[in-house]
């Protein structure tokens, strides 16, 4: 990659109607890393991953890119640079692999323009990197949920941004098919060095895939840094009210949280 | 490295190709169809109580003075099949915009309304305060956006997209068709062809200073229609996901409304609501073609072609001359039954 982009949000205060979500938030998120967003039911993980790519307006501070406010930068120029997978996308009736993905083409092009070769060719390369060529042809309908998850996830790697918003990329997918989206989440980051913002469910997870953990409660980020540097017990009892242990998972190294109940705990 | 670049050229193949054939399928029923409107146009510039010869016709188009033909051709028929096929272009388009952009083939424009606003606000205009030519379809357009806007506001608590908007949007058209009903009771002299053409829709009548408007319209706002034709198809993705592409949703819907509205206006203005002419244009498009492209060509194309031949049935295939309205009502009707029914039963969309 040769800019890393940097996305900060600074002073950062959304709510709706007269409820305040996030309060005066401040996070820069690393360039070139995989960052996950944690945090309990309606902390405001969605709100401030929506607001970070202008699905929501700030009631206060800014959402900076490379030091730009995105909420002043024109609409597809945002979009060529980040791309963003919303948690429950929907597929028009009908709609072939390719052609959604294809999608993924409009902000490189004009109001006018033709499709090009080049587009041919991301969106080639973005059913590639996601194992989905030989669905190309498919319509998305006829798809598993895991496929499904891989096309639009194809569909935003055609868009070729250099920073890739997911909202709980993983819900609704059993556990080897969320291991695999995770696994081709990473191969985007190594390979091509696409910086991977993601709101993520399991805490477990978050801390084996991220490189940089936020760790949101009550609209404040509580704590964000390395998996390994902030995911303990006392996190785990601030941000989700649960007592718990936290161990290193024999298989990753990094910090796995064991959950501990009212009946088990010996 | 090679064997890498192999497979990835391959795959780009495989993309260019699928893509290709898909735009082929799509080119050859846009040009399928257009053949079939320029053939049911000449068949009704040919055919009617008296047969011209083809050349005669010809002539009278390329603006030749042929005796009866000039007359009968030039001031009856072709104005009438052009504006049969201006004003089907017209609904076809401005029904698939409203389809689209709300996800739901019930919210068409003359399901949900915003025809019948037009209309009742041109039938007013012509046979109460006796107006004419472009004040008549400022007033349809003011009125259709007017009704757009009150819909608007009664469902946005439900949001756009869903069965609420299409709801309110019937209960609107059925008021709406009741204050044509009474502007046309309140007439001065309730005249036949009138009141087919506020009820049902109809080309009786129809001249080139009454066409004028809507062809006039059809330049101006189908192709602007067809610029905003690509955001509206990234929307069918969903808010967030269009957006996220680069989508100012809220303009872009804005847009589409005013520009769908305006055609639809002045199209009402010029022949009255012809019945479900924009809702079926649409969804005929979409077995054709299939929904993943923009329906915006196929759907005007489907309108002209189903005004210019639902005319052509109307007047001369059934014994008594029917208005147009009544032929494409009668085709229409089932349609609605089925989709209401289906959408009761899944609660699906398009």
């Amino acid at each position: 990659m040769t800019v890393d982009h940097t996305l900060e949000a600074r002073q950062l205060t959304v709510g709706y109607r007269d409820r305040a979500v996030l309060h005066e938030l401040d996070l820069v998120v690393p360039p070139g890393r995989i960052t996950a967003i944690v945090g309990a039911n309606a902390c405001g993980k969605s709100t401030l991953l929506r607001s970070m790519s202008r699905l929501l307006a700030p009631r206060g501070g800014q959402v900076l890119l490379d030091g730009r406010a995105v909420h002043a930068m024109p609409a597809k120029q945002l979009a060529r640079t980040l791309g963003l997978l919303p948690q429950s996308p929907t597929a028009p009736e009908g709609i072939t692999v390719a052609d959604l993905v294809g999608r993924g083409r409009h902000p490189h092009q004009g109001m006018l323009t033709r499709w090009r070769a080049e587009d041919d060719a991301a969106v080639a390369e973005a059913l590639e990197a996601t194992g989905s060529v030989e669905l190309a042809d498919r319509n998305v309908d006829e798809l598993s949920g895991g496929q499904r998850q891989r096309v639009w996830i194809a569909m935003a790697l055609a868009q070729q941004t250099e920073l890739l918003l997911l909202d709980e990329p993983t819900t609704f997918l059993d556990v080897s098919h969320q291991v695999d989206v995770l696994d081709l989440l990473t191969d985007l980051n190594r390979s091509r060095g696409t910086t991977v913002v993601m709101v993520l469910h399991d805490l477990n997870l978050a801390a084996r895939y991220a490189d940089h953990l936020i760790a949101l409660a009550d609209g404040r980020v509580h704590a964000a840094g390395a998996p390994a540097e902030v995911l303990d017990a006392a996190l785990v009892e601030a941000v989700f009210g649960l007592r718990s242990t936290v161990i290193t998972d024999p298989v990753s190294g990094s910090p796995l949280m064991l959950p501990i109940g009212r009946h088990h705990a010996g | 490295m090679s064997a890498d670049s192999l497979i990835r050229s391959s795959a780009v193949d495989a993309v260019a190709r699928g893509r290709r054939r898909r735009a082929n399928r799509r080119r050859t029923i846009v040009v399928v169809l257009l053949a079939l409107i320029a053939a049911a146009f000449a068949v009704s510039l040919v055919v009617g109580r008296t047969v011209y010869p083809l050349d005669q016709v010809l002539a009278v188009v390329l603006g030749q003075d042929v005796p009866g033909a000039s007359f009968t051709v030039g001031r009856l028929r072709l104005p009438r099949a052009t504006l049969a096929i201006v004003a089907g272009a017209a609904f076809g388009m401005s029904g698939a915009a409203f389809q689209t952009m709300l996800r739901n083939p019930l919210a068409s424009p003359d399901i949900i309304g915003i025809t019948w606003g037009s209309g009742a606000a041109a039938s007013f205009a012509i046979v109460t305060l006796g107006l004419g030519g472009a004040s008549v379809s400022t007033i349809a357009v003011v009125a259709g956006l007017a009704v757009a806007l009150v819909i608007y506001l009664l469902s946005r608590t439900g949001g756009l997209v869903g069965l609420r908007l299409v709801l309110i949007g019937i209960g609107v058209a059925a008021m709406l068709r009741a204050a044509t009903l009474y502007v046309l009771s309140k007439a001065p002299q309730w005249e036949e062809q009138e009141a087919m053409r506020w009820l049902a829709g109809s080309l009786n009548g129809a001249s080139w200073s009454s066409a004028a408007p809507a062809i006039l319209a059809l330049v101006v706002l189908g192709p602007l229609l067809l610029v905003l034709a690509r955001d509206l198809d990234v929307l069918r993705l969903g808010d967030d996901t269009a957006s996220g592409l680069g989508v100012r949703v809220e303009r872009t819907r804005l847009l589409v409304l005013v520009v769908a509205v305006g055609l639809l206006a002045f199209a009402t203005a010029a022949t009255g609501p012809i019945a479900f002419v924009a809702f079926l244009a649409g969804p005929i498009a979409a077995r054709m073609v299939g929904t993943d492209r923009p329906l915006i060509v196929p759907a005007a194309l489907i309108g002209a072609l189903l005004v210019v031949v639902a005319d052509f049935v109307g007047q001369y295939l059934l014994g008594t001359r029917f208005p147009v309205g009544v032929v494409t009502g009668v085709l229409g009707a089932p349609y609605l039954l089925f989709l209401i029914i289906r959408s009761n039963r899944s609660g699906g969309s398009l």
